[in-house]
């Protein structure tokens, strides 16, 4: 029962990972093809200031899903990280060189400079939610198991790489929406037809993946596949195919700020109908939430603090988001600071 | 009895990467916490004082401090995720079998942190639309969260060190988990008040250091001043406390962890009436070549007493307990870190001298010359501190529970040295930027303080954080701004 809560807990935060840090990656993902110094100049202006004031925010919910794994599900988390080796090592480092390009580029003024950090920046929001992606097909695929060791056998597989790429449309998808909200609130008509473009492009790709997807890796992943296309699962699939859907129609209409909504709720209801089809196993099919639970005394604890966690940080990141669209979170200008 | 070499060879290959891999970037990023724990604290002070007293110079001063927070903060998030996942990828042993039963502290530590990073996402890019007090006191609580953050980080670490709070079944695994003796184990205490002073101390003395440097070039104006003083008074009230509060952690491992005593003071067998000794070797024979003896001293500092009985190493088998090796490492980090205490004391005392009796700076160059050296020397000192503590507990991972090596991933070595290269290679490459850029805003300061501000322009160089954004103040749809010729940088901008 504890553990059960707990499992939802720990769903909860990778479904907010997933939005917050795929708007945070889809940007990064659009940097990327933004274009030479000129060219990409506009949308880049627009990336860098959307992202500024809450990329790290939106980034730290992962270290909550570790700690929530570690804590809750030791051998798990043993489990996930002995067999995934290669995988999340280089997502470690693609996070590395990712915060590190995109905070380094923003004080500094020499182009050559910035090229180098935009470019770091750019292309580890690529790699970074396609080796997560990666990974978590691994999972949903059976491959993993408690004492399996790293090999590629593990993670190179049909599913894994489908489910990273997954990770990566979904995440420019994301990303698509949000900057075409902000270059409206920013007054910058030309990036919102820009932006729009890219969100209806990055739906197609998605809606592609998802059916090729469908069509290649039941037969890998029979636990997940029969979760996903029956009963509640294939309910919540269907609702975030509606909202997917509907974000692409929003955003060209009158009420786009909507589609920062249906978006989100397409990415969180696939990855919840995703951790509904695991169940009852957080590895399927050889590890279920109840043998990977920890002690019982420390899953309580957990939801404590994760109540707490909720109390505190709810509202504050409420605020955060708040002050945010309402444009009052605005970086010092040199002036400020030079005098 | 094994012999240090058969411990060595015994140990599976990819023991030695996967401990230097974490060894390099917990010492990257151990770098980083003081200011991270620290400057918010030291910047809201000045803050205070700017709004308080209307001072211009004090405002300066705390909105470049927070633009230095901006950038370090987020290189500090990143090495601090990179160490999260290393406790999967090197040591998925002890997660595994521990993660129940200390992970918690990891917990709290996670959402401490989650509301410091949005506390400081409100702070930084607060300045300039808020009401000034309203972004002061959101500011306000940052501190807290730092202080409430170390508490979940060390909670962790003094775990390691004196872990309690469980029961082992036969199969050797923990049952019976009581969370709240396992978050208070003995050695958390000494060791959480010991780092929380450490990291405000070290951040003081580090941004004091900044100021001393200009001071000593001549820049004696109110901002210097006031930019040396503020932080360096802080260090300098911390650094007595932190004396005392050391020597009460190194008692307090002389009673919970005898062995890591005895490895600090490379003391080899048990006795009364043991001699202190400055740095020296420990040799395999048990006798120590170098360093410098004081007879009678060690058992004084351990129980008040020179009949007081001291552990040593021989206590436990060789197995059981760090190498000859390892024992001078950690000796040497806790001498170190002793030493420069001692004359961090004396540079504070000669500080609050000269401030009793004229109420004024001290005059002599030396005395900014040491206070210029003494950030880094502090800095120096949490990692020696670290280094103490972590090599001393060898060869355990959980003291007396687990030994690292059967922590350690079965990933084959040849990947943890190809990952630990990889790693090395781009904190270089980050940190070196990191510095980079800070010492390039700083360049930028000093230019415009000596009235060779640039001229402002839409140039991509002059775009920083706290940059113009001459498009956010214009409505409309922007035309695309002139090509830049490609000189690369601002006219009279750095270099």
């Amino acid at each position: 029962m504890t553990a059960d809560i707990v499992a939802w807990v720990l769903l909860l935060a990778v479904v907010a990972y997933a939005c917050g840090g795929g708007v945070d990656y889809g940007a990064g993902f659009w940097d990327l093809l933004a274009g030479g110094a000129d060219r990409g100049k506009r949308p880049r202006w627009l990336i860098d200031h959307a992202m500024a004031p809450v990329w790290e925010v939106n980034n730290v919910w992962l270290i909550f899903v570790l700690v929530i794994m570690w804590t809750g599900f030791p051998v798990f988390f043993q489990t996930v990280f002995t067999a995934l080796w290669l995988p999340l090592a280089l997502a470690a480092v693609g996070l590395v060189l990712r915060g590190a390009g995109f905070a380094l580029r923003k004080p500094t003024r020499r182009l050559s400079e910035r090229r180098i950090y935009g470019a770091v920046f750019a292309v580890s929001s690529l790699l970074t939610p396609f080796f997560l992606g990666a990974a978590v097909g691994a999972v949903a695929s059976g491959r993993v198991a408690p004492g399996t060791t790293a090999s590629a056998d593990v993670w190179a597989s049909t599913t894994s790489v489908l489910a990273g790429l997954l990770t990566v449309a979904a995440t420019a998808f994301l990303g698509a929406t949000f900057l075409t909200v902000d270059a409206s609130r920013f007054d910058a008509p030309d990036l919102v037809g820009y932006f729009r473009l890219r969100v209806w492009v990055s739906l197609a790709v998605l809606g592609a993946l998802a059916l090729i997807g469908l069509a290649v890796t039941h037969q890998h992943t029979s636990h997940v596949y029969q979760g996903l296309t029956h009963g509640i699962g294939l309910v919540l699939v269907i609702v975030a195919a509606v909202a997917a859907a509907a974000t692409g129609g929003l955003v060209a209409g009158p009420a786009a700020g909507w589609a920062r909504y249906t978006s989100v709720a397409s990415v969180a209801l696939v990855v919840a109908a995703w951790g509904l089809a695991m169940r009852p196993y957080l590895v399927p099919t050889s590890l279920t939430v109840q043998e990977a639970a920890g002690a019982d005394a420390t899953l309580q604890w957990l939801m404590i603090v994760s109540l707490v966690a909720l109390v505190l940080i709810g509202p504050a990141l409420v605020m955060l988001y708040r002050l945010d669209t309402h444009g009052v979170l605005e970086p010092l200008t040199d002036k400020d600071i030079e005098e | 009895m094994m012999t240090a070499t058969d411990v060595l060879a015994n140990a599976p290959a990819q023991l030695l990467p996967a401990r230097e891999l974490m060894a390099f970037t917990l010492a990257s990023h151990i770098m980083l916490v003081p200011f991270g724990v620290a400057l918010p604290f030291i910047t809201l002070l000045m803050h205070y004082r700017g709004l308080r007293k209307a001072d211009p110079a004090a405002l300066l001063l705390a909105r470049r401090w927070s633009a230095v927070m901006a950038v370090q903060f987020a290189v500090g998030i990143i090495t601090g995720t990179v160490l999260s996942f290393e406790f999967g990828l090197l040591w998925p042993g002890m997660m595994g079998r521990w993660g129940d039963v200390f992970g918690l502290g990891f917990g709290v530590e996670a959402w401490a942190f989650f509301l410091e990073a949005i506390l400081i996402a409100i702070y930084l890019y607060g300045w300039r639309r808020l009401k000034p007090w309203t972004h002061f006191w959101l500011g306000v609580p940052l501190p807290l969260t730092a202080l409430l953050g170390a508490f979940g980080i060390i909670a962790a670490n003094s775990w390691m060190n004196t872990p309690q709070g469980f029961a082992l079944d036969s199969t050797g695994n923990p049952v019976n988990v009581d969370v709240r003796s396992a978050v208070f184990t003995p050695m958390f205490g000494p060791e959480y008040w010991h780092f929380v002073v450490a990291m405000f101390l070290t951040a003081g003395y580090v941004v004091a250091g900044v100021y001393a440097v200009g001071w000593l070039r001549g820049r004696r104006d109110r901002y210097h001043r006031l930019g040396f003083c503020v932080p360096f008074t802080v260090a300098a009230i911390l650094t007595p406390v932190q004396f005392m509060v050391g020597d009460a952690t190194a008692r307090a491992v002389f009673h919970k962890q005898p062995v890591k005593f005895a490895a600090m003071e490379i003391v080899w067998n048990t006795d009364t009436h043991v001699p202190e000794y400055m740095f020296g070797r420990l040799q395999e024979d048990g006798s120590i070549k170098g360093g410098l003896k004081i007879p009678q001293l060690d058992s004084i500092l351990a129980g008040f007493s020179p009949s007081t009985q001291v552990t040593g190493l021989t206590s436990v088998a060789a197995s059981d307990r760090p190498t000859t090796t390892q024992a001078t490492i950690a000796h040497w980090a806790f001498d170190i870190m002793v030493t420069i205490a001692g004359l961090l004391i004396l540079l504070a005392l000669w500080y609050g001298w000269c401030w009793l009796r004229r109420r004024d700076l001290p005059r002599s160059r030396w005395f900014f010359r040491c206070a210029a050296v003494a950030g880094a020397a502090s800095l120096l000192t949490v990692e020696c501190g670290w280094i103490t503590t972590e090599v001393g507990r060898q060869p355990w991972i959980v003291y007396q529970n687990m030994r690292v090596s059967d922590a350690v991933t079965p990933t084959h070595a040849t990947s943890l040295w190809t990952m630990f290269g990889i790693v090395v290679v781009v904190y270089v490459l980050v940190f070196g930027a990191f510095l980079g850029v800070v010492l390039a805003m700083r360049r930028r300061w000093r230019l415009a303080d000596v009235g060779f501000a640039h001229p402002l322009g839409g140039a991509p160089e002059t775009d920083t954080p706290y940059g113009p954004r001459p498009e956010l103040t214009t409505a409309g749809p922007k035309p695309a701004p002139p090509a830049e010729p490609g000189t690369g940088r601002a006219p009279g901008g750095p270099e």
